[in-house]
């Protein structure tokens, strides 16, 4: 099977993974709900005491409660070797396709890294196959082509130095970096 | 009870930390990637050789003490056991005062004498003699003319001819070495450097911010192309080291890596990738911009090396599931062919000067090591010891490899002998040095 494939294969099955899981909160309970956790307002006891309800989250047209947390997350971490997305990612991408469907003026650069073993020239293909995994994964999600720049360190910017498997794991991985 | 042995001891001791201090102060000068080359491991029954300090014939102080270079030259190859010079009896600088017998007593094969004549303004004669001990008969004498600044290339050049004469080996003392020096601070200083091959001489050519990568030689020594992250994206380079003078020669949207000189110099073959990451080898006419596609496959396609013809490209790629050595024809339409079954990482070909093997980064047995492969009979030996290591480049007369390697955290330079006899270990005084790649010989 060719490398393409199988990206495309990831990269469909991630995205029905986030399809199924879209608008549950991280806490796993369903987003309807979560506009019961406001306050009622008839039961306020009015201005003379000067109380104010709890109010509720505000989420913008077209973000899901919860994605400003998911946003914050601005590093996907691969597995040795490959570019396949984990699944745990789902929600994390999910959640920047609709900040970038949301806010079309946004762009985002994607920045693929690789860890420091084997050949540097092989490690810039196996970063950009990791930005390109991320790309189509957002792009599958609504997200506009023009709004998406991919770049490959390969191994030549580490976020951690060192040669132990946990700098390895921290090095293989993918930046999302924001734009205007 | 004083012990007068251990005060002097603690004396010492403390004057060695400062002295250390002292050097320690010198090297961490920014900028100061210069090579230390040292002997890891020479031949049993290196060549003992005695190159007699030479005579000046000339106004003031001789620009350079030449013997002590061709001596340090015949050191670091691994092959020569180069006598002190207190060890020696007499020092002749005519060939009428060589005592044999003398020569013989210390046990030394080999004599060298030599001397630089002043020959007018800033030109010099640099004569020298190579006798053969147990025949009594010279064996070789040369002379150059030179000037204060090319003593040293001068005599690099001397102590090729020696080599060439006594092991049947060109020599390629007189070349350079590129490399890419990482210094890590605030912020991360990336450099690209020439240096002579005892690592004497380093020039920074490009400096950057941002990852330098992949410099490659021309076949004329002349100029070098490499890739830099200077824009936020990467491009191709092409440099010309006497004037400086840069031309950028590839930033195509996506992936501009891996350039490689064609043997005639005229064309650049190189990784490009499409708008979806898919890259493959391309080869690029520097000076009129025509650009060809020569794989097509939606693996990674990349680290392309010419074959010493021209004729054929060897290149890296996944296509199997793990990289390994394909050759495709740079005319034609063919497809490509696997060259490498061996293992399941072979990645990064360079080939030999003769054109009969190629040196790859090999994994072995969970190391990524340097290994040469025998294009017609098959076979891969591992010559290289490390965890990481990378980077293979041949030396122009194919006798040793040099290749980047790690050593207590940092990275550093070695070379293998390509029979795995001679080792070197080549430090920097600060950061990582990577990438080292070996000049072709100096045009004349």
């Amino acid at each position: 099977m060719s490398r393409k494939f199988l990206i495309l294969l990831a990269t469909a099955v991630f995205v029905l993974a986030a399809c199924s899981k879209g608008g549950t909160k991280p806490d796993g309970s369903e987003g309807a709900e979560g506009d019961a956790a406001g306050g009622d307002y008839s039961s306020q006891s009015g201005l003379e005491t000067g109380t104010v309800g709890q109010g509720t989250e505000y989420v913008e047209a077209g973000m899901e409660p919860g994605d400003e947390a998911l946003i914050a997350e601005t590093v996907i971490y691969f597995d040795f070797d490959t570019a396949r997305i984990r699944t745990e990612y789902s929600e994390v991408l999910a959640a920047h396709a609709r900040r970038l469907g949301v806010k079309s003026g946004l762009s985002v650069r994607l920045e693929g890294h690789a860890d420091e073993r084997g050949s540097r020239e092989y490690n810039i293909g196996l970063g950009e196959s990791r930005a390109q995994a991320v790309r189509q994964a957002l792009m599958l999600q609504g997200v506009s082509a023009t709004q998406i720049t991919t770049v490959s360190y390969g191994e030549e910017r580490p976020a951690v130095s060192g040669g132990t498997e946990e700098a390895w794991e921290r090095n293989r991985r993918v930046e999302i970096i924001y734009s205007e | 009870m004083i012990d007068e042995e251990l005060i002097k001891t603690m004396m010492k001791s403390v004057l060695l930390r400062l002295l250390g201090l002292v050097a320690l102060i010198a090297v961490s000068q920014p900028g100061n990637a210069q090579l230390r080359i040292e002997i890891s491991r020479g031949v049993s029954g290196a060549v003992p050789v005695a190159v007699v300090p030479f005579a000046y014939d000339g106004r003031g102080q001789p620009p350079l003490d030449v013997a002590n270079l061709i001596s340090d030259d015949l050191l670091r190859s691994g092959r020569f056991a180069p006598m002190g010079r207190d060890d020696m009896i007499s020092r002749p600088t005519a060939a009428q005062d060589v005592n044999f017998t003398d020569w013989r007593l210390l046990k030394t094969d080999y004599v060298v004498i030599g001397r630089v004549v002043e020959d007018g303004l800033d030109r010099y004669l640099l004569q020298f003699q190579v006798f053969d001990v147990f025949r009594g008969n010279q064996v070789l004498g040369y002379q150059f003319k030179a000037t204060a600044g090319n003593m040293r290339a001068v005599g690099h050049r001397a102590a090729d001819l020696i080599f060439e004469k006594l092991t049947g080996i060109p020599g390629a003392f007189s070349t350079r070495v590129a490399y890419v020096s990482v210094v890590r601070d605030q912020e991360d200083v990336y450099r690209l450097i020439v240096a002579d091959a005892d690592g004497a001489n380093p020039v920074i050519i490009a400096e950057s911010g941002k990852p330098i990568m992949s410099p490659a030689w021309s076949p004329d020594g002349r100029r070098i192309a490499y890739v830099s992250f200077e824009d936020n994206h990467s491009a191709v380079y092409v440099q010309e080291l006497a004037t400086g003078s840069r031309k950028q020669v590839s930033a195509s949207p996506g992936i501009n890596g891996a350039p490689s000189f064609s043997p005639d110099g005229r064309w650049l073959a190189l990784t490009l990738s499409s708008v979806d990451g898919n890259l493959d080898v391309h080869v690029l006419n520097p000076a009129t911009g025509q650009k060809r596609r020569l794989t097509r496959n939606p693996a990674i396609d990349t680290e392309p090396a010419w074959s010493i013809d021209g004729k054929h490209i060897y290149f890296t790629s996944d296509r199997s599931g793990g990289p390994q050595i394909y050759r495709i024809p740079v005319e034609g339409s063919s497809s490509a062919q696997r060259v490498t079954f061996e293992g399941r990482y072979n990645a990064r070909p360079r080939i030999s000067p003769d054109g009969k093997t190629l040196a790859v980064v090999h994994n072995d047995r969970g190391n990524y090591r340097i290994a040469i492969i025998d294009l017609d009979r098959k076979t891969t030996q591992v010559l290289s010891d490390g965890s990481q290591d990378e980077s293979p480049s041949f030396a122009p007369n194919g006798s040793m490899l040099i290749y980047a390697t790690g050593s207590g955290g940092r990275g550093v330079l070695a070379a293998v002998s390509t029979d795995g006899r001679v080792k070197q270990s080549i430090g920097a005084a600060a950061g990582d040095v990577r990438e080292p790649a070996w000049s072709p010989y100096p045009a004349d």
